[in-house]
């Protein structure tokens, strides 16, 4: 007991523990403590006092803000309230913009399309099988207008789910070979909810560079790391992914629920031409990644019954996580669609922003888009025609003065670029506007320049115009829109 | 008719909003309710794991058994264990037009909810309480809609092309004008899903270096938009001006964060009726404050077009508020036109800047023709340029009818949530079990309404959300509301606990401006 009084510990606790082992009685605790007390050095009971004055000290004082110096004066705050000005709401846009002046289409875009007030030859509207004008997609559409009304007034959760939804559901999923379609009222948001909904922040997505706008919008909603590869560059993928594999070895518990994705287009509506499909399927199973895929441009197009991409390759459809495609290219409807497997489609059906948020589609819209179905189911011959069409106009493209055309032959939406660019941009487009200008509408065919965001795209195409083949257009017509172009290119492009 | 004596010129008082509080004891059995949910939810997940009970999701491919797991199970467990056992009330299928009264699809599940299979049979009449249709425009009377068909015949559904290609028909632009002068702005933009009116255009107006001050409550599209641009977002509380006013003398004076330079600009961004919760925007007040600090507003009026004011024009009309105080105007036409899409409308520079910066004109097709006439028509039809009296006649029914509805169902004893004059109705139920047993018990009676819980509303507030139509009848809202009151003394939801007289207060009537 006499020997803890020289130790270097604050003396009196020590002590106090002691004496619990010694389970002696309360008193004889305060008559040693007391004891203690007087009997311990002078210098050592100062320092303890000092100590325990300065925690109070530190327990009582005010913590220090790092902002504590920032704070404002009301006065202060006043005055760089008055002086704060801020910019205009929109940046003032000069009038001659040239994506201010909409050529203005009377009568229906169809295969004869009047455009400021002339008719000329439709070879801009997406309408591949030349649906828009057909006669018993308008009736369909009729006699849902008689049934429904026109709109839904309500999501697909409200009372916003009709027959005519389901059943074009089941049409969707049947004509291509999978268990689940679900439908979007809008096609660009079709994409753009579809890959938010699986990928989140923290998964890796693998992107082609010449992805669409839709796309691009959908993996910025996403906020997961996106990851782009050179345009239908195989081996810089395998690159990617390789390194990615490494990356997964150094830290296998992150890499257990980081989910993987591929996200390519089957038709590429920036450079039309064609996905490496089956080299993408070797990289899917050997890398363990998931493949989504975008079929706007080859739904209906490609493949003996126009079933897109992976019937042109003769791949297995279950091999592909996520179709997704609009409908208002082939089908020539409004909105869009997502087909695959029930384990996959399911989850949009309550985490697909633009399916749970957003009425549903018109039912009319439905309706035609049923019986243009129809129409395809019944006759497969159209898509041979077409991709006929589109060789022949590729053919005859070849060989322009000034111009090259960029695309696959059955590709039914091509390019038309400068050969040799002048430097700028602007004055590329200025070139190739005069030729659009040439060729329609005195010259009766109707083309347009291929329109994009240029602050808003990350990897911005060259400046072209759209060459898009239909199924109505006739021999005839095709010779008359090549022979034009050509005449514009040799006199614009001196 | 007579025509009644407006309040003259001066702004219009907000009518009582009330948020009443239930009592405590809600409160606690909510939160039991959902915790033995939960329990039972943990219950059923551990039986399915050991094999006792059958696993009715769907499942991964054989091959892709390896690959890293498309779903984690805890973000599923909410959408197995709960919404699973209760999802037969929503999706539900109608095979009629949305009017006041709907044909639905008979729909049984022979598994609790993991399938359903339709048996052919319909419940004929039903009324409907849940779509947006408040001025009536979902009709399918030939006479109404015999633009609309010829412009199916003439144009065809699609479009095929963007707006700026060649996409742009004439009758967009005679929508755009009409628009504009419904509005009576300067000129508006129209787009073909309201959603996308949202996501695509918010993204052209702020960017990086902007902030946008945004309501607790608002739309997820517009949460979408402000996301993707790439601002700032600071969330103020809802219809709290005290909030707002904080934040912006805050944001002003310190500036961007870390680097205190000045903001670009600073967007308001409100919503003119919450469908939740069925409240009105602050309008006068914000536009003070938007005026004092130089902010910019937009102002989202999905469901207050054509629905609120004394000719429909929106909350601008209601607050007597000048529409070119309100920089941007955006707005659907899902709900009160029968249609869809939205538009934005404002002054020329702005629309003119949407017109060549919108990811929508460049990316996305245009509007469809028969959409495009019927909203032109309705829209007509409302500011009597079709040569009747037809559309302020629904205006006039739909403010009866949804005061009417209000004022009786607040004497029955429940709780309704938001304005007096919005014809959005949120009903109070708060407990899990009873959000369910109200929607299949309103179904058996032939009523379809709508309900909501987690996460749309915060998880003690689960509602039902009536939604009034001009074109329903007194006799229609009679049955709903004898049917409300058995169903309400059955399963106990009369839970206010204030008294409201049963007679009209005599003030309202001066506000009501009588036909032409």
């Amino acid at each position: 007991m006499f020997m803890l009084l020289t130790h270097s510990q604050p003396c009196f606790f020590s002590f106090y523990t002691n004496n619990i082992n010694m389970a002696s009685g309360q008193q004889w605790v305060l008559v040693e403590m007391v004891q203690a007390f007087y009997e311990a050095p002078a210098y050592h009971l100062i320092l303890e006092g000092i100590l325990i004055l300065w925690i109070i000290r530190l327990l009582f004082s005010k913590t220090y803000k790092l902002h504590e110096t920032y704070r404002l004066t009301e006065k202060e705050k006043e005055d760089l309230i008055e002086e704060w000005q801020p910019e205009p709401l929109v940046p003032p846009v000069s009038k001659d913009h040239p994506s201010l002046s909409y050529d203005v289409v009377t009568g229906p875009p169809s295969h004869n399309i009047i455009i400021n007030g002339k008719e000329c030859i439709n070879f801009a509207s997406f309408n591949f099988l030349g649906l828009l004008d057909n006669e018993r997609v308008k009736q369909k559409a009729l006699a849902s207008l008689k049934k429904y009304g026109v709109g839904t007034c309500g999501p697909r959760g409200f009372y916003g789910t009709f027959d005519v939804h389901l059943e074009l559901e089941s049409r969707l999923a049947n004509f291509m070979k999978t268990e689940e379609a679900i439908i979007y009222s809008y096609g660009f948001a079709t994409i753009a909810s579809a890959i938010p909904a699986y990928s989140k922040r923290g998964d890796i997505i693998f992107v082609d560079e010449a992805a669409c706008f839709s796309i691009q919008k959908g993996l910025q909603a996403s906020r997961s790391f996106i990851k782009y590869f050179k345009h239908n560059d195989m081996e810089d993928l395998e690159r990617l992914l390789k390194e990615q594999e490494l990356e997964d070895h150094k830290n296998p518990r992150k890499a257990r629920v980081t989910r993987k994705f591929i996200v390519v287009e089957g038709l590429y509506i920036n450079t039309a031409d064609i996905c490496p499909l089956p080299e993408l399927l070797k990289l899917k199973y050997k890398y363990k990644v998931r493949i989504f895929l975008e079929e706007s441009m080859s739904f209906g197009v490609l493949g003996e019954h126009g079933r897109g991409v992976t019937e042109h390759f003769g791949v297995n459809i279950d091999d592909i996580d996520l179709i997704s495609a609009n409908m208002e290219n082939a089908v020539a409807s409004i909105g869009g669609f997502c087909c695959g497997r029930s384990f996959v489609i399911d989850h949009q059906r309550l985490s697909g922003q633009g399916y749970c948020f957003s009425a549903s589609l018109p039912p009319m819209l439905a309706a035609a888009a049923i019986e243009a179905l129809n129409i395809m189911e019944e006759d497969p011959d159209i898509f041979t025609v077409l991709r006929e069409k589109c060789k022949h106009v590729y053919t005859a493209l070849q060989g322009t003065p000034g111009l090259k055309l960029v695309g696959v032959q059955f590709a039914p939406a091509l390019h038309l670029q400068l050969e040799r660019s002048s430097g700028s941009r602007d004055s590329d487009m200025q070139l190739l506007r005069t030729i659009v200008e040439y060729v329609s509408p005195t010259r009766g065919v109707a083309l347009t320049l291929a329109r994009y965001l240029e602050k808003e795209e990350r990897f911005l195409p060259s400046p072209s115009i759209r060459v898009v083949v239909t199924i109505e257009q006739t021999d005839q017509d095709i010779q008359k829109a090549v022979s034009c172009i050509q005449e514009a290119a040799s006199a614009v492009l001196k | 008719a007579t025509s009644g004596c407006r309040t003259g010129v001066a702004s219009r008082q907000p009518r009582q909003e009330s948020f009443e509080q239930a009592p405590m004891y809600v409160a606690v059995m909510t939160y039991l309710g959902f915790g033995i949910v939960t329990l039972f939810g943990y219950l059923r997940d551990f039986l399915r794991a050991v094999g006792l009970e059958k696993c009715h999701l769907a499942q991964e491919r054989e091959e892709q058994k390896d690959f890293v797991p498309l779903y984690q199970d805890f973000e599923n467990f909410y959408t197995r264990n709960l919404y699973m056992r209760v999802r037969d009330n929503w999706n539900r299928p109608i095979c009629s037009l949305p009017g006041p009264v709907f044909d639905l699809m008979e729909r049984v599940s022979d598994d609790y909810n993991w399938t359903f299979r339709l048996t052919g049979g319909t419940i004929h009449n039903a009324i409907n309480m849940g779509s947006y249709n408040y001025l009536g425009f979902a009709e399918n009377n030939a006479d109404f809609l015999k633009t609309v068909a010829d412009k199916t015949r003439q144009y065809g559904v699609g479009v095929g092309s963007t707006r700026q290609e060649i996409g742009n028909l004439g009758i967009h632009e005679e929508l755009e004008q009409l628009v504009a002068n419904f509005l009576r702005v300067e000129s508006s933009m129209t787009f073909g899903m309201g959603f996308a009116t949202n996501s695509m255009n918010i993204p052209a107006l702020v960017g990086k270096g902007c902030l946008i001050l945004s309501d607790e409550l608002n739309h997820t599209s517009l949460i979408l938009g402000a996301r993707l641009s790439g601002a700032l977002i600071r969330v103020f509380k809802h219809n709290n001006m005290h909030s707002l006013e904080k934040m912006l003398r805050e944001a002003i004076s310190s500036g961007q964060p870390r680097t205190h330079r000045p903001w670009k600009k600073i967007l308001i961004m409100v919503e003119g009726i919450y469908s939740m919760e069925g409240s009105l925007v602050r309008l006068p007040e914000i536009v003070a404050l938007k005026k004092k600090y130089k902010a910019y507003l937009y102002l989202d009026e999905a469901h207050s077009i054509g629905a609120v004011g004394p000719t429909g024009r929106g909350v601008t009309e209601l607050f007597n508020v000048n529409p070119s105080d309100v920089d941007v105007m955006m707005g659907t036409f899902t709900k009160s036109f029968g249609a869809a899409g939205g538009y934005i409308a404002g002054k020329k520079e702005l629309v003119d800047y949407l017109r060549s910066h919108s990811h929508s004109a460049v990316y996305a097709t245009a509007m469809s023709p028969p959409v495009t006439e019927q909203i032109i028509r309705a829209m007509k039809c409302i500011m009597g340029k079709d040569g009747s009296t037809e559309g302020i006649r629904r205006i006039h029914k739909l403010a009866e009818n949804t005061r009417y509805f209000r004022a009786r169902l607040k004497e029955m004893g429940f709780i309704i949530y938001g304005n007096d004059d919005s014809p959005v109705v949120p009903i109070l139920l708060y407990m899990p079990g009873k959000v369910v047993a109200f929607a299949r018990e309103m179904l058996e009676r032939k009523i379809g309404v709508v309900v909501v819980g987690f996460p749309a509303t915060p998880i003690t507030e689960a509602r039902a959300r009536f939604c009034l139509s001009a074109a329903h009848t007194k006799a229609m809202l009679n049955q709903v509301l004898h049917h409300m009151n058995e169903v309400g003394d059955h399963l106990c939801l009369k839970f206010s606990r204030l008294k409201y007289s049963s007679c009209p207060n005599l003030h309202d009537e001066k506000d009501f401006e009588l036909g032409s």
